[in-house]
């Protein structure tokens, strides 16, 4: 039983997940909007949720087990389930920057409000649940 | 890896961008000190940012905050203003004076100032954010 309300909220919770990354990459755009040769990151929130839900995507992070004090340390870290893109500036700057802020600011304040409404969902499941539990 | 990063990066850029300003407000308060402390005209400095992985983030992910690489110094020759009766001024009678560009200046502070409100809204978001996903489910 336990474990039928888990996937009933699994969905919510990885599409939460994905939200809040999406925020910390935009927020990380609006930060270095000065920097110079910085390129403005960001990903497709639908492929992302699709292949997070999809179960494991790749191999997990592996290090080396080091049995002498002159191995070489080395880590393979696993590419995550988020895939990357670089924005397309829509006009160029000298110092190499693809920050777009009023592209940034948009993308940041309608990922907000779909963070708050994926919030007022879980809200709305979790009334529906306890409703039903009263039953 | 959770909001407290999107903190750590929106405070990096507050801290960097006011170190930008306290550079901008040193220039502007100096463009006229013909002599600094080694006795040549002060020479306009500014900062260079250089983006910060946060910590803790995975290394495929591409995000970071901001600090400051270094302040440096403008290699602009000095500006040459013609006051023979000036003590400090040449066999010509031209006084080298400060290499700061107050127009430029000027608009720098205004940019800093524009990205520091930019900052200040993500974190008032994410703050909002952070509180409203703390009572779910009341």
């Amino acid at each position: 039983m336990i474990d039928r309300l888990g996937q009933e909220f699994g969905f919510y919770q990885t599409a939460l997940g994905l939200r809040q990354q999406r925020q910390e990459v935009l927020a990380s755009n609006i930060a270095n909007a000065d920097t110079p040769r910085y390129k403005a990151r960001d990903f497709d929130f639908s492929s992302a949720l699709r292949e997070a839900l999809g179960g494991p995507k790749g191999l997990p992070s592996v290090a080396l087990t080091l049995t002498s004090s002159r191995h070489i340390p080395a880590a393979a870290a696993s590419a995550g389930q988020v895939d990357w893109l670089y924005r397309q500036p829509l006009q160029p700057s000298l110092d190499g920057n693809t920050v777009d802020m009023n592209v940034e600011r948009v993308q940041f304040a309608d990922n907000t409000v779909r963070y708050q409404a994926g919030l007022s969902l879980i809200s709305q499941r979790m009334k529906i649940m306890m409703a039903a539990l009263q039953q | 890896m959770s909001t407290m990063s999107i903190f750590q990066i929106a405070g990096s850029a507050l801290a960097a961008q006011s170190q930008r300003m306290n550079v901008t407000a040193s220039n502007l308060a100096n463009a006229d000190s013909v002599s600094d402390p080694r006795g040549h005209p002060y020479r306009a400095r500014q900062v260079v940012f250089q983006m910060m992985p946060v910590s803790g983030a995975g290394q495929a992910a591409p995000i970071g905050g901001v600090r400051t690489a270094g302040v440096l110094e403008s290699a602009a020759p000095p500006r040459l203003q013609y006051d023979p009766f000036h003590p400090l001024a040449n066999a010509a009678g031209y006084v080298a004076m400060p290499n700061v560009d107050v127009v430029a200046q000027t608009v720098d502070l205004i940019s800093a100032s524009r990205s520091y409100q930019a900052n200040v809204e993500v974190i008032n978001t994410a703050k909002s954010l952070m509180v409203r996903t703390l009572s779910i489910g009341q």
